[in-house]
């Protein structure tokens, strides 16, 4: 079972990798996007690391809720609100349990990246962070080193697509050839969640 | 920013509008020419959130938290974005529930043209749902 406290360290050491990451993340926005997907997400990150610790939720629910409303007000690019909203919808569909099991948590992770696909309008292949997420929640049935090994993977399938989404979908087939930064930090997302299971 | 009371001094409520650009330059730019565009006499409740809290380009959910509360008179707030992160932190926020007034919606108009169109409609008293579709007919309006 996954309590609070499993979900308060999961935003620290994602924390903790986005800043390690953060200049490579750039770098991979920088020949496609606008050059900011690291600092944004370092200080968004950052930002919950602290008031996670500070406000110290007891739920696993409460804790992702207060992760994602964070991310949305402190982020000032578009990850800030996608994101935002994959963790407080993953939040909202915990509920006010206690703990959950990694069935109800893969559940409502889920419904999660479905609320992100609904707010952004990307589908898989779209070369977004929907790549490496959608493929991570499937292999999360599994174990959480299965569901970092395909949300890497599903980073770096990014890199023969097109995008179809956000400022890089302006550079057509000009995006062909880069590895996209959302998919990217989504998946030290998940590399995080495993490192937190011990995986 | 006014008391948002209506033409011929009759005190209806007006539509407020939140005008949400990656530019502060552009936000207050555009809201600066829609209230040109009224009328004399009637002062349309009009906020701009551009950029970011740190003055940077970007999107500052707070800023538009505030500018929404700044314009709300009670009939409806339109709010209108232009580019990506803007329309999305504006969506996620209404998602939320509680971030923003009761009656806040999010116009899918061009930014522009939407902006002038929903200050000079909620300028004559009208309610949310024309000042929402005076904006998104601006979207038929042909160039060439």
């Amino acid at each position: 079972m996954l309590d609070a406290d499993f979900f308060r360290r999961w935003m620290a050491a994602t924390a903790v990798s986005v800043g390690h990451e953060a200049e490579r993340l750039t770098a991979l926005d920088s020949p496609i996007g606008d050059a900011d997907h690291g600092s944004n997400l370092r200080r968004g990150f950052n930002a919950v690391a602290d008031v996670v610790e500070k406000e110290a939720p007891d739920t696993p629910g409460a804790v992702l809720v207060l992760a994602g409303r964070q991310l949305i007000s402190t982020v000032g690019g578009a990850s800030g609100p996608l994101y935002g909203t994959l963790l407080r919808r993953t939040g909202k569909a915990l509920g006010e349990a206690a703990e959950v099991s990694v069935e109800q948590f893969t559940d409502a992770l889920r419904t999660g990246v479905d609320a992100v696909m609904a707010l952004g309008g990307a589908a898989p292949g779209d070369k977004t962070m929907i790549d490496a997420l959608v493929p991570a929640v499937d292999a999360l049935a599994d174990s959480f080193a299965a569901a970092r090994t395909a949300a890497e993977q599903g980073a770096l399938a990014t890199v023969p697509l097109q995008a179809h989404k956000g400022r890089a979908s302006y550079l057509g087939e000009r995006s062909i050839g880069h590895q996209d930064p959302g998919a990217t930090s989504a998946a030290l997302l998940i590399a995080a969640l495993a490192e937190t299971a011990g995986e | 920013m006014s008391d948002g009371s209506g033409p011929d001094g009759r005190g209806e409520r007006l539509v407020g509008v939140v005008l949400v650009s990656h530019s502060a330059a552009v936000a207050a730019s555009v809201a600066e020419l829609a209230r040109g565009l009224v009328g004399a006499g009637v002062t349309v409740p009009v906020a701009a959130a551009g950029g970011t809290e740190s003055g940077e380009l970007g999107t500052g959910a707070e800023l538009i938290g505030a500018a929404a509360r700044a314009v709300d008179r009670g009939a409806g707030i339109a709010v209108l974005a232009d580019l990506g992160s803007a329309v999305l932190t504006v969506k996620a926020l209404l998602a939320e529930g509680d971030e923003l007034p009761d009656g806040t919606r999010l116009l899918d108009a061009p930014f522009v043209e939407g902006a002038v169109a929903a200050v000079v409609t909620a300028s004559t008293g009208a309610d949310l749902a024309a000042v929402e579709a005076a904006a998104a007919e601006a979207y038929t309006y042909r160039k060439v």
